[in-house]
């Protein structure tokens, strides 16, 4: 599926040639940076824009030509774009009173909705006397109140304090286990995508850079942007030759690669700080080290002037963490090493 | 008691606010407020025989607004005559209301929906008619709509009529003229409602399964509601004083309050009955301003 | 087969009306202006371009006369209105509220709220009986109630400008040592200045294009061109009038445009 803006020359590829199939009832995130194309995407699937190319089914009936309002999707939006001039209960209604649903209907089902969002106290306020963290919740209820086959949820915590946001994305999980649906969530937060989604697509310049599990995407980055967006990473230039990669001091590490130069990452978490000269260990020198309470950054140059950054953890007598200046070697853990596609 | 010196200053500031809002105030008393007052009073006197007045207090100028005494039986009987008129003068100006709202409503809508650039110069489009004479502007329609006129002249060489129609002198001319003079008048703060509408609202609608009917009753309506009663307001008040379009248009015959109050100065010479219209005109301006200012302070408290 | 997307802000059918609405409210200003240039006296059917009826009305001294006096009244009312608005202004913004002050909000805008026709015959009965002890007859009366009705358009663009600007500017001129007098005068009144020349510009607009006061205020031979156009109204078709229209439409685009050329820049 592609979507271009503007015409001729101007073509700007907002989605280019992207191609996903999600899972119902999977908790799917769509991650990148803002301007990936993420958005447009979510809002290509809610039918506010139409791809310039493709299609989009919903299990297995093409939605593409449908308006937004003939679609069984539902969006939380950023914005949450609650209507100011009716109550937390009148927009929960809203979308069963377009359905056409029998008043008794609507509801039962808003009061199941206020329950589910905890907000049974509030249903005649108006939602312009709401705090943030609630009316995010009736954006929630009145989005999941149709019962759509799909919710689409559009960045809808940013607009959060990040005690809230811990609190929203437990919240979300346990409202997608009980209700079973399907979600869409798009964010720019990589945090929040490991710990919420069953999958991932890593997004940039209008590209699925990587779909997988959060474990896949975190552990095995396939190239530079995946690698460096989610988490932080350590990137070692090498030269490769017959399944050998020569890394800086005259070390080599056997690793899956055809034969010429490749990027390697590593996090840094599996390198650990040994003695100077251990055989296998990259040599380097101690620049400076960050204390971060749980962990340590210790920032290390290896011998061609490149600087890794190596975690480690703090124990309960204190971790030594080598004086800048001094000589250490740096481990690699077993399987650590990802090459990445350029 | 001696003031502390921020009172002190406090008042020396009220005090020069007053003195620079003076010359202001005393020119608005003397050329626009003051002379209300005068005409209130008038409205209390004895008609003179000439025009003017007699200058002892008398009832029969309010009296006469309503009720005229038949010279014969001199027994008090409904005017006729001015209820008629009274009866144009709303009538027309509910038309033209709902007119000019009826079509103002999509023309604001598409001028708030533009993107930025084109916005202000379609923005810019509609406040020049706005800013220009009105009495152009009801020569203009007039030059269009006469039996001589632009369409007539059309109308005949396309054959879809053999003589030419009479609009002018007629309450339809009237109409016409209202609408097309004051309908700036609806747009303008119909467009400021929308502006300010959050479109991203629409989305939600439509996401909800909403129709586009739907979505404008439920959702657009209710939101601009201030804007369409402001702007129903802003026309209708001028409607009901129309002077100008009415006379051009309606050939002095077809009178609105407007040309009443004037006859009652001219020719009518009842100076009085004039005074006592034009208060009551006044009367009902203030109170349809009241509940526009209640639209315009609800509008504030929502955004 | 490509269909078009939903358009989230469209409703059916309102772009074709809000177009034809634009083209109804310029339709019937282009004609006039179109045939102020007609040779012959129709208003419909074209007979060649022409000059001629700009000619007759610059060749009639009534209209002459009548465009002195617009030209005049307009002048004064905007320089006398522009100075007392700016003095308002200055007194009723940026500063805590104080009591009296919506009062004084309510007689500025007083013009805007009472119908014209009603002003007028106030001030017929009222500068009839002044007339009448002063024996003056000029075109004060004009002049001053012109002034009163352009005092709340040019007073809004001036207390825009004030409300917007930045406190303290004034306080750093104070803190550079200037008098309360020199932080206005240098400070104050040259960041004022592009307002104050659009509120005049404003008020000139609005006391060229008045109809109703005038007509009640005005001695006989104190015709204004808009007054001048309604008694030959009142006649028979005078194709002149369309050239005196097209002409004082032309003055007022002009303004207009200045206007808004001069309230934009600040963004």
């Amino acid at each position: 599926m592609s979507k271009h803006f503007g015409q001729g020359e101007a073509v700007v590829k907002a989605l280019d040639d992207v191609s996903v199939a999600i899972r119902q009832g999977e908790f799917f995130t769509l991650l990148g940076p803002s301007g990936c194309g993420k958005t447009t995407l979510l809002r290509m699937i809610a039918g506010f824009e139409s791809p310039t190319s493709g299609e989009i089914r919903l299990n297995g009936e093409p939605i593409t030509h449908l308006p937004p309002n003939k679609r069984p999707v539902n969006t939380v939006f950023q914005s949450y774009a609650l209507f100011p001039h009716l109550s937390v209960a009148q927009n929960i209604a809203f979308g069963l009173q377009m359905l056409g649903k029998p008043k008794a209907e609507v509801e039962a089902r808003v009061q199941k909705m206020l329950a589910l969002v905890r907000l049974e106290q509030l249903a005649g306020r108006k939602v312009s006397q709401m705090s943030g963290g609630q009316q995010q919740r009736v954006a929630l209820a009145r989005a999941l109140a149709p019962q759509p086959k799909v919710l689409l949820l559009d960045e809808p915590l940013s607009a959060l304090d990040l005690k809230l946001r811990k609190e929203m994305q437990s919240e979300l999980k346990r409202l997608q286990r009980e209700t079973g649906i399907t979600f869409i969530f798009v964010t720019h937060d990589q945090e929040e995508a490991l710990t919420m989604s069953d999958r991932i697509a890593v997004m940039s310049a209008g590209r699925i850079q990587q779909m997988g599990t959060p474990r896949e995407i975190y552990t095995q980055p396939v190239n530079r942007f995946v690698a460096g967006f989610i988490g932080e990473t350590n990137f070692l230039p090498a030269e490769v030759k017959d399944g050998q990669a020569a890394l800086p001091g005259g070390v080599t590490i056997p690793v899956m690669a055809r034969d010429g130069r490749a990027t390697l990452a590593v996090r840094p978490e599996l390198l650990r700080i040994v003695a100077a000269g251990t055989p296998g260990a990259l040599p380097a020198t101690v620049a400076d080290a960050v204390y971060f309470g749980t962990d340590s950054h210790v920032h290390a140059r290896l011998s061609d002037g490149a600087e890794v950054v190596v975690r480690v953890q703090s124990v309960a007598e204190g971790a030594s963490i080598p004086a800048a200046g001094s000589a250490v070697g740096l481990a690699i853990a077993p399987g650590a090493l990802q090459v990445l596609e350029d | 008691m001696a003031l502390t010196l921020e009172e002190q200053t406090g008042r020396d500031q009220v005090r020069r606010n007053w003195w620079l809002s003076l010359p202001a105030l005393v020119i608005l008393m003397v050329a626009a407020i003051g002379p209300l007052i005068v005409v209130l009073v008038y409205s209390f006197l004895t008609p003179g025989e000439y025009g003017n007045v007699e200058w002892k207090f008398s009832t029969e100028g309010w009296m006469s607004v309503f009720v005229t005494k038949d010279i014969f039986d001199e027994t008090w009987k409904l005017a006729d005559a001015h209820m008629t008129i009274f009866w144009r003068s709303v009538k027309l100006s509910l038309l033209t209301t709902a007119l000019t709202l009826v079509v103002g409503f999509p023309t604001a809508w598409f001028i708030a929906t533009r993107p930025a650039r084109a916005k202000a110069l379609w923005l810019f489009l509609i406040t020049i008619p706005f800013w220009t004479n009105l009495l152009i502007r009801t020569f203009a329609i007039n030059q269009i709509i006469r039996n001589e006129g632009l369409l007539n002249t059309m109308l005949l060489k396309l054959g879809v009529i053999s003589a030419p129609l009479q609009i002018t002198y007629t309450d339809t001319a009237v109409l016409i003229g209202m609408v097309y003079v004051y309908l700036p008048l609806m747009v303008l703060p119909l467009f400021a409602s929308i502006d300010r509408f959050d479109m991203r609202l629409l989305e939600a609608g439509y996401d909800l399964y909403a129709s586009r009917a739907q979505v404008l009753r439920r959702v657009i309506l209710p939101l601009v509601k201030p804007g369409i009663v402001a702007g129903s307001i802003l026309v209708f008040i001028p409607c009901l004083g129309a002077y100008v379009t009415p006379r051009i248009l309606g050939g002095g015959k077809l009178m609105m309050i407007g040309n009443f109050i004037e006859l009652q100065f001219g020719q009518g010479r009842n100076w009085p009955l004039g005074a006592a219209i034009s208060i009551l005109l006044l009367i009902v301006v203030t109170i349809a301003l009241l509940f526009y200012v209640r639209a315009i302070n609800g509008e504030n408290r929502d955004a | 087969m490509r269909d078009r997307a939903f358009s989230v802000t469209g409703l059916p059918g309102f772009a074709t009306i809000a177009v034809a609405v634009f083209v109804l409210l310029y339709l019937p200003i282009v004609t006039l202006v179109v045939y102020s240039f007609n040779a012959g006296a129709s208003p419909s059917v074209w007979e060649g371009f022409s000059l001629h009826w700009y000619a007759l009305a610059w060749a009639n001294d009534q209209v002459k006369d009548a465009a002195m006096v617009s030209l005049i009244v307009a002048s004064f009312a905007a320089a006398i209105s522009t100075a007392v608005a700016t003095m308002a202004a200055l007194g009723t913004t940026r500063q805590k509220a104080f009591r009296g002050q919506t009062l004084i909000y309510v007689m500025i805008n007083q013009p805007l709220m009472v119908p014209e026709i009603v002003t007028a015959v106030a001030l017929l009965l009222v500068f009839a009986v002044v007339r009448q002890w002063t024996g003056y007859t000029g075109l004060g009366y004009l002049i001053l109630a012109h002034s009163a009705f352009c005092i709340p358009f040019a007073y809004l663009p001036i207390r825009a400008r004030l409300e917007s600007m930045d406190l303290t500017l004034e306080t750093a001129a104070a803190d550079l040592y200037a008098s309360r007098w020199q932080a206005f005068r240098r400070v104050t009144l040259p960041l004022l200045a592009p307002a104050i020349a659009a509120g005049a510009m404003l008020a000139f607009v609005i006391s060229l294009d008045d109809v109703v006061i005038t007509e009640f205020v005005k001695a006989p031979g104190q015709d204004t061109l808009p007054t001048y156009m309604l008694g030959q109204l009142r006649r028979a078709m005078n194709p002149d009038v369309n050239a005196i229209s097209a002409m004082l439409l032309a003055v007022t685009l002009v303004l207009l445009s200045l206007f808004y050329l001069m309230t934009r820049k600040r963004d």
